[in-house]
């Protein structure tokens, strides 16, 4: 008789606590849920704030003027043309500044990849006097930004003929200080041990560098080079001084002469001139971009 | 008599040493034969030309003392321009290091489809300069670009963006933030990745709540990223030239005029390739103080790491 309160009371509380608990679970998993559907609103919020004005490149290639300048926003052409492309084509030497855009990013990228190597490998396995002054020479170089010095660069350019050439174009940017600076990092991690039995083995420093070091070392080098030809693929400033006639005219120059001249009029066209220069890197992206992002970011923690 | 093998030793020692030497000149010295040409020499070259009137068609200079130094700091524009890189550069690098926090710390979630949306911040980084300004002018167009239209939705008149002194920074800013804003969130959460998951155990084991372990362990352990995102993201703002070339030249009225601009804009438009050499040796100076301060930083981490 005195037990059934007392259970009855053991119970209840029992209950009030399990109840209590679940609705503390069922708190923490409605809270749960909450973030997370303010996390899935907040990333959508930002994709489409990155993404719509790359939305609005895309159909405005694909827009006809009517659309274009319609009072009623057209999100996606009605009737998607292709016109634009072709008559971008025609407005402006596009095949001239995709070849002249090809060599000097070949040319120039290759240079920095190439330059880049040798004298990492240099200064990491190479005997030489006062080689850490050499490094220092390195970092002076990495201090000083190309703007600062395009005004001289420009006159000895001029003084060499070499306006209006591609050796113009690439020459001054050829050189490379954070590149090296990068693949030198990467270099001290490989063991020396690996390159003195190469070494041992009668092999050369030209072929202990391609045939251990740089295979070692391939993730780095992708990086150093997919950085390296993109940046030379979207130059401005530097081509924008040295060429001074359509023939020698990159891409994004040939782009901004285009706006010159058919801007505020003609943005189907323009926006179809401006996928022609877009269109090769988000291709590469696409297919590099884990090793792209991977290698930005490891360079700034561990930097 | 012992002479000779020593002899010998020591001919085939340095002939070891200079092969050795040879082969360090041939690897590196291209890399640095071009940084003599076109870093070094250039650099002199510009103390020198800051101090000469120099005439383009005959490439020849006349000394005129320190004349280019008082042209360029008694002109007016010179303020204005100055108060314009400021702007641009606070504005700029703040909005970045803030909205890319946001991002970093959103995607390091464990989202699904966060991987995507990384990709999708970052893809504005890779693309030409050129190209993005020009998008964005088409965004910008006061008549029925994108802007135009979300304002109106918004019921909010849209400004005459490029085209008004009053509002024409703020667009390239925008439009800077929007390009850089991945480029900060892929860096941000590989230093999120890098902070240790015992400290977030160790704190919520103290009984830490979300904002406290924010504020303790997630802040403290992005301090140097951080820090290398605010030196980067200063200097990239400093050399920020194809925005602006592209969508307002400096314009209008100097409103987006920053040294970047002027200087190119000195050089090349007015031809006044003396004070563009001043104009240069302002722009190192200022880049200048930014990277020692990163220079010092690292020495000290590796100092104490």
């Amino acid at each position: 008789m005195d037990s059934a309160p007392t259970t009855t009371h053991a119970n209840t509380q029992l209950a009030a606590r399990v109840s209590a608990a679940t609705a503390s679970v069922r708190s923490a998993r409605a809270e749960h849920l909450v973030h997370r559907a303010l996390g899935y609103a907040a990333m959508a919020g930002i994709v489409v704030i990155i993404g719509l004005p790359v939305l609005w490149l895309l159909t405005g290639a694909v827009k006809t003027n009517r659309e274009i300048f319609s009072p009623v926003v057209q999100w996606l052409p009605a009737n998607p043309t292709l016109d634009n492309f072709g008559r971008a084509w025609q407005a402006a030497p596009f095949d001239r500044y995709y070849i002249n855009s090809i060599i000097t990013t070949l040319a120039g990228g290759l240079a920095e990849v190439i330059m880049a190597i040798t004298t990492a490998y240099a200064l990491v396995y190479v005997r030489f006097p006062k080689r850490d002054w050499v490094f220092a020479l390195l970092l002076v170089a990495l201090m000083v930004p190309e703007e600062v010095v395009i005004v001289p660069n420009y006159l000895t350019v001029a003084n060499w003929g070499l306006v209006n050439t591609y050796a113009g174009i690439v020459l001054p940017g050829a050189s490379i200080a954070f590149g090296t600076f990068l693949l030198r990092q990467y270099f001290r991690t490989i063991p020396v041990d690996l390159t003195d039995a190469a070494r041992v083995d009668g092999a050369g420093h030209v072929r202990a560098m391609l045939s251990i070091v740089v295979p070692i070392a391939a993730p780095a080098v992708a990086t150093t080079a997919m950085l390296s030809f993109v940046a030379k693929w979207n130059e401005y400033l530097w081509p924008l001084i040295v060429t001074t006639t359509q023939e020698f005219r990159t891409l994004p120059i040939g782009l901004r002469w285009l706006l010159d001249q058919e801007g505020n009029t003609e943005w189907g066209v323009v926006m179809a001139a401006t996928l022609f220069v877009v269109a090769p890197v988000i291709v590469v992206f696409l297919y590099a971009q884990r090793f792209l992002v991977s290698g930005i970011a490891a360079g700034a923690v561990k930097g | 008599m012992k002479s000779p093998p020593n002899n010998q030793n020591l001919i085939g020692r340095i002939r070891r040493d200079w092969r050795e030497w040879l082969t360090f000149v041939l690897l590196a010295g291209p890399n640095l034969g071009l940084f003599v040409i076109f870093t070094y020499a250039p650099m002199l070259n510009n103390v020198l030309l800051s101090f000469q009137e120099y005439d383009l068609i005959r490439s020849t200079g006349t000394w005129v003392g320190l004349t280019n130094f008082q042209t360029v700091f008694n002109s007016s524009q010179t303020g204005r321009i100055l108060l314009n890189t400021l702007v641009f550069t606070v504005a700029s690098v703040g909005g970045v290091l803030l909205l890319g926090l946001f991002g970093g710390l959103l995607l390091n979630q464990p989202l699904r489809g966060r991987n995507a949306a990384r990709s999708i911040l970052f893809s504005p980084f890779i693309i030409s300069g050129a190209a993005i300004a020009i998008v964005w002018i088409y965004i910008f167009d006061p008549r029925f670009g994108l802007l135009y239209t979300i304002l109106k939705w918004l019921g909010l008149t849209s400004p005459n963006w490029l085209g008004d002194p009053n509002w024409a920074l703020l667009a390239v800013i925008i439009v800077y933030i929007w390009r850089n804003l991945g480029y900060a969130t892929v860096i941000y959460i590989a230093g999120l990745q890098a902070i240790p998951a015992d400290l977030y155990e160790a704190a919520r084991v103290d009984g830490a709540g979300l904002w406290a372990r924010m504020r303790h362990v997630t802040l403290p352990g992005l301090a140097p990223v951080v820090f290398f995102l605010i030196v980067t993201s200063i200097l990239s703002s400093f050399q920020a030239f194809d925005l602006i070339n592209v969508m307002t030249r400096g314009g209008p009225a100097n409103a987006t005029n920053t040294l970047i601009y002027h200087l190119y804009e000195m050089a090349f438009i007015n031809l006044s390739v003396g004070r563009a050499a001043v104009i240069a040796l302002a722009l190192f100076g200022l880049m200048f103080i930014v990277t020692l301060l990163q220079l010092r930083y690292l020495e000290r981490r590796v100092t104490y790491a």
